[in-house]
This record gives C-alpha cells, structure tokens and sequence, in this order.
C-alpha cells in the first residue's frame, strides 16, 4: 500500500491534483530542483546539516504544551505544538532553512520569494543572512500596510523587499510577481518558495522540509499521553505548509486530521478544481476561469488556492476542512492570550476558533485529546488586531460567554 | 468552415515566397473598438492575429500586458464575449487565441476548443501549459482541428525543443528572452541563437516573439527566423490611446521594415 503522504508521482500528482503548469522557460529549473531536492532527501549529511542548523540556530525541537486553563474551560484537553517558539516566530523557519541549504548545494547565491503576512518573507531574509545570499522579497502592497512591521524587519535583515501593487495586492499577486521575476533570473535564483503550492516538486518539497513539525509532535504526544495520539489533529490552511508538515507526522495513527480555513479563502470548502501558479488545486474562481480574491483578516490565509495535497487529502477523505470566521477568530485570539498566556499569530487562531466551537459537539466530544500547531506567534498581529478591537467598540467580551453561533 | 491547418499552411505559403512574417498580439476586450483593432492589424500587413483573452493572473506577461488585462477584464470582457466578437470580425488571416491554462480547464478542453472552432478562432497558444501538461488539450485541440501553438525558451533542452517542434502547429513560438512579455531597448542576445536552433530543428514556421518591439528589433530577429511577434508594444500604444488607425500605422512601420530588409 502506498501510504498517503509519500511521494508524489513522477509527474508530480496527488491524486488528480498537482503538475507542474508553469511557462516552458522554468521546466527545467522545477527539474534541476527536483533533482537536487531528491538527492539532497536521501544523503544522511543533508538531513544532518538540516537538523543541527534548525536545532541550534532554529531552536528546535519546540515543545508541545498542555493548555490546563483552556482545557478545563472547553471541555476537551487541548495540547499546542509550539511553533511560535522557533526562530523568526513561526514554522516558515523549517521551510526557508532546508531550501536554503538546498540553494547552496545547487551554486545558488540569490533567494527571492513571495510573502503574505510577513513571516516567510522574514524566515527567509533570516536564512539569507545566515547563509550568505542576496534577497529580495516580493510583497502585496495591502499587505506591506497592514505587516509594516516586518517589511522593517527584512529590511533590517539585509533583504530588498518590493511592494507588488498589481491585481488584488495580496499573496497570490505577490507570487505572480515573484514568478516573473524568476523566469528572468533562473540562472542564479533559487525561489523559495513559501508553501506547499507552486509547481512539482515544491508542495512535496515543502512538506518534507516541515515534516520535521509532525514527526517531533507525534513523538511528544505519545510521551505526554502515555504512549497514546491524540483523538484529534488540527492546523490551519493558507496554503497550507504548516498542516501538511503537521498532518504528515500523524497520517498513519488513529488521529482524526482537520484543516481550518479563513472563511473568506476556504479554497477546499468553497472553491473547484482549477490551475493556479503551477498547480492544480481548489481554487476560488468565477465561472469563467478568473481568480477571485480571498478576504481573510489574516494575511498569511488570505490566499485563493490551497496546496494539491490537501485537495487529495480532502478527496480521499482523510482530512476533513472547516472555515473560521474572522469574528470568532478574534475571539480565540484573545481567549488564549488570557487563559495560557500564549499571544497566537490570528493563523493558528483559525485552528484554535474551530477548536472552540467544536468543543462539547460531535466533532469534540467532552474528555477527547486535541492537539493544534500553533503554527506562530502574534506579536506581528497585534498592532491590527488593536485596531480591529478599536473598531469594534473596546476590548473583546468573553468569548465563551457570548452566544455560539 | 476553417479549413485543416490553416495556420500553418497559410504561414508556410508565405515563408515560402520569401515573405518574413508579421503576428501583433491585441488583448481581446480592451477598449469598445478592440474587434477593429483586430481588423486593422490585418489590413496593414498581418500573417496572422493573436488576440489575448485576459486572465486575473497572467505570469507570463510584464507591466503592459497586465494592465490591458486588468482593463479589459474590468470592462466586462469574458472568454465568451470575446470570441463571440471574434466571430464577427472581417479579416482574411488566421486568428488565434493566446490565453492561460485556467480559462481552458474551466470551461473544458472539449468545450474550449469546439467554441474556438465555430468563432473562427485556427489556433490556441496556452504559455502556462508547457509540453510536459499539454495532453488533455492537446488531443482534445487535435480532434477538433484547432492548431496549438507551442513555446520554445532559450533554455529549453535539445530534446524537449525538438519534442515541441515536432509537436507545435501553426507554427513554433520562440521566446526570445528569458523574461516575460514587455517592450525592450533591444533585441536579447539569446534570440539570435534560439533562431537558429530552432530552423535546424524544424521546417514549419518559426517565430521570435517577447520583447520584440520595433521595426529594427523585428529585422534583426527575422535574419535567424520566419517572423516575429509583436505584443507589448502595439497593447502599449492602444493603452495609449492610438486607436485602429494608429494600431494599422504601427504594423504598418513593422510590415514595412520587414519588407525592405
Ligand atoms: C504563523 C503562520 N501560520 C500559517 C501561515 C499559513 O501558511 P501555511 O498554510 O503554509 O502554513 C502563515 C503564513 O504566512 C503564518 O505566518
């Protein structure tokens, strides 16, 4: 049997999803990648330059921890994988370390990439620095304004960052551009891409390079369960790097596995299959082809694809998907800062409203074991989300004191 | 009724009498006078036309091109309305459609290719949907007798090059630089040399285009090809303004060129 989540096949497919649907001008450089990545996976040195450089520059492993007070609000025991706790803030480290070091291994002395809320752009500025490559991030211009932050934060680590002002000024404009830019650097440029999306081999590559997510937490539930997994698995989806590193780790347990989807980019809940930025996917499109915009207060979600492998794990029916609503999302936010004192990026606060609603239903039964990947931490959030609350009238009431929807 | 291979019969005709080769793209939807456009680039010395049905995410195309996109697609434009215009415009050359993979997978390859048939539409050229992707099209653009055009990139293996020439119909698109689509200074070096692999692969029409912008660029490009297509520059001056006549005296410089090389 073919485990889910092994190897695509060799053009690049899960299922019916993936490809490799890019102008005939970046064939070869998705070849040489592939190629590269492939022998890079199987030498032990590889793995072993991967792993010492994330555990001691990247901070790994992170720690997965117990949420007593909101465990005992909810109803259901709830455990956090800790990815805000790695360097830079996020997962995006795990990614950006594993093809940099796979750039430096293919004679690459440049890394551009596109970034949405700021945090693969800043992972990979960070690596650049470390490992010695000019940079140059590519960023819609919405989403320079409301993550100025860490525009200031590339800026610092020595990375060019250019503010892309066409189409709907997002993520997906941020990637067309980059795209451009590569099919004219080719030669020297690695793209580093951010996801598990784009064209073969990057929705594998990016999986392997954050399995590392899976396989740590996997281990520290057993231990921490008395050698049992978890009932329940959740991570959010943008495009879905974080639950695919995440989900990776525990497809082969009893766990059930669920996506969590801004509701206003819920490509897999909403969208149909189309062909977007090299691959086939879920797409949010009209009836004629055109892509539409996603609306996410969450700029690292706000993306209308979602990666080919969580199409056909959707298809299969492994993983099940949900939307979070922007409202619900700023409750949880708020609700974990108070009850564990844990600021999360509003990503994870995706994962963490499903969390929330779900508990005491079917989908959560009372007493059942959760764990979520809390994928980053909030402090690039909190100048938005300070002005989300001024909007709304001060401060959040309690979240589990207002009616559920 | 289009008859079998129209393009490349109609290119190879005239490369043959030793007349260099001449398609402007026009970005369908752009503008309420696009479809006289059309009709005026064809009267000023046309092969062919390629019109451009825009799509919300056009990776292969540069600053010009993106934005007569953006316009067209904000006016109202859809793939539909295009080629139902298409359908009425009176030229003599060949017409193909340039446009991105998704708009063909939606509306289904057979389904895609059936309505480029009954518009009048001879051929297809799809740049995000590169040799390895092309099968479901392909046969399904074989079948209903449309001619897809394929891309060749100056980095583009022996193999696969000679793979896609053997392939291509209508004629062979060289992109002549590696970038996307916008007016340039000058002609890139590596056009020259993917003009030349490109004959010694293949005797159906070969054909620069991508940066290719002036009537000296054109020259230039066609002492190691067939012809050469025209893009960015020509949307440049409709964006501005210049309307069919306008449109016409710019082919027109181009044909010119071309014919006194
Ligand atoms: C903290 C965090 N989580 C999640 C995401 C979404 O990406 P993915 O779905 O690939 O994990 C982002 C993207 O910027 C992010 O910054």
């Amino acid at each position: 049997m073919t485990s889910l989540m092994g190897q695509p096949t060799a053009d690049g497919r899960f299922g019916d999803f993936g490809g490799r649907f890019l102008p005939e001008s970046l064939i070869p450089a998705c070849a040489e990648l592939e190629a590269a990545f492939t022998a890079a996976w199987a030498d032990p040195g590889f793995h072993a330059e991967y792993e010492s450089l994330l555990h001691h520059y990247g901070g790994r492993p992170t720690p997965v921890t117990e949420c007593r007070n909101l465990s005992a609000r909810l109803g259901v025991r709830v455990l956090l994988k800790r990815e805000d706790l790695a360097h830079t803030g996020s997962h995006k480290i795990n990614n950006v370390i594993g093809q940099a070091l796979l750039a430096q291994r293919m004679g690459k002395t440049r890394l551009i990439a596109e970034t949405g809320a700021g945090q693969h752009g800043v992972a990979t500025a960070t690596a650049a620095a470390l490992l010695g490559f000019e940079c140059r991030i590519y960023m819609g211009e919405v989403d320079t304004a409301r993550q100025a932050l860490n525009v200031f934060r590339m800026e610092l680590l020595g990375a060019e960052v250019v503010p892309v002002a066409s189409g709907s000024r997002t993520l997906k404009d941020a990637i067309n551009e980059t795209l451009r830019e590569w099919v004219a650097t080719v030669g020297a440029t690695h793209y580093c891409l951010g996801s598990v999306m784009g064209p073969h081999p990057y929705p594998w590559m990016v999986r392997e390079f954050q399995r590392i997510v899976g396989t740590e937490a996997q281990a520290q539930c057993r231990e921490l369960l008395g050698g049992a997994d978890p009932d329940v698995v959740v991570a959010c989806v943008g495009g879905g790097s974080n639950a695919a590193g995440t989900f990776a780790g525990f497809v082969d347990t009893g766990a059930r596995l669920v996506g969590v989807e801004p509701a206003g980019g819920a490509a897999i809940g909403r969208g149909i299959p189309g062909v977007v930025h090299g691959s086939k996917s879920y797409l949010l499109q009209d009836e004629h082809g055109q892509v539409m915009e996603a609306h996410s207060l969450s700029a690292g979600l706000d993306y209308p694809g979602v990666g080919p492998e969580h199409a056909h794990l959707s298809a299969t029916g492994r993983v099940s998907y949900h939307p979070a609503g922007d409202e619900e999302v700023l409750d949880a936010f708020s609700l974990l800062a108070r009850t564990e004192g844990i600021i999360p990026a509003l990503e994870p606060a995706h994962a963490l409203a499903w969390v929330i609603r779900a508990a005491g239903t079917d989908e959560l039964p009372p007493g059942c074991t959760v764990m979520v990947t809390l994928s980053g931490r909030g402090d690039k959030d909190v100048a938005q989300v300070a002005a989300l609350f001024e909007e709304r009238g001060g401060s959040r009431k309690d979240p589990l004191l207002s009616p559920r929807g | 009724m289009i008859p079998p291979r129209r393009i490349e019969t109609t290119l190879r005709a005239r490369r043959d009498a030793g007349h260099k080769l001449l398609v402007p793209y026009v970005t369908g939807g752009l503008g309420p006078d696009w479809a006289r456009v059309v009709e005026a680039v064809a009267a000023a010395g046309a092969d062919a036309v390629e019109i451009g049905i825009p799509f919300s995410d056009p990776v292969m195309d540069g600053p010009v091109i993106q934005a007569a996109s953006q316009q067209a697609l904000a006016s109202g434009a859809t793939p539909g309305s295009i080629l139902a215009e298409l359908a009425q415009v009176d030229v003599d050359v060949p017409l193909v459609v340039m446009t991105y993979y998704n708009i063909v997978f939606r509306a289904g390859h057979r389904r895609f290719a059936r309505s480029l048939v009954e518009q009048g539409v001879s051929g297809a050229i799809v740049p995000d949907l590169p040799l390895v992707e092309l099968d479901g099209w392909g046969r399904a653009a074989d079948d209903a007798g449309v001619e897809t055009v394929l891309l060749v990139a100056p980095n583009t293996p022996d193999a696969t090059l000679a793979e896609i020439c053997a392939r291509s119909h209508g004629w062979v698109y060289g992109v002549a630089v590696m970038g996307v689509t916008g007016v340039r200074a000058s002609l890139a070096s590596s056009a020259a040399v993917l003009g030349r692999r490109l004959k010694a692969a293949t005797d159906k029409p070969v054909l620069l285009g991508v940066g290719v912008s002036t009537p000296e660029q054109a020259v230039e490009a066609t002492a190691d090809a067939d012809g050469v297509i025209v893009g960015s520059a020509l949307v440049r001056r409709l964006l501005e303004g210049c309307g069919p006549d306008g449109a016409a005296e710019f082919v027109a410089s181009l044909r010119t060129g071309l014919d006194q090389r």
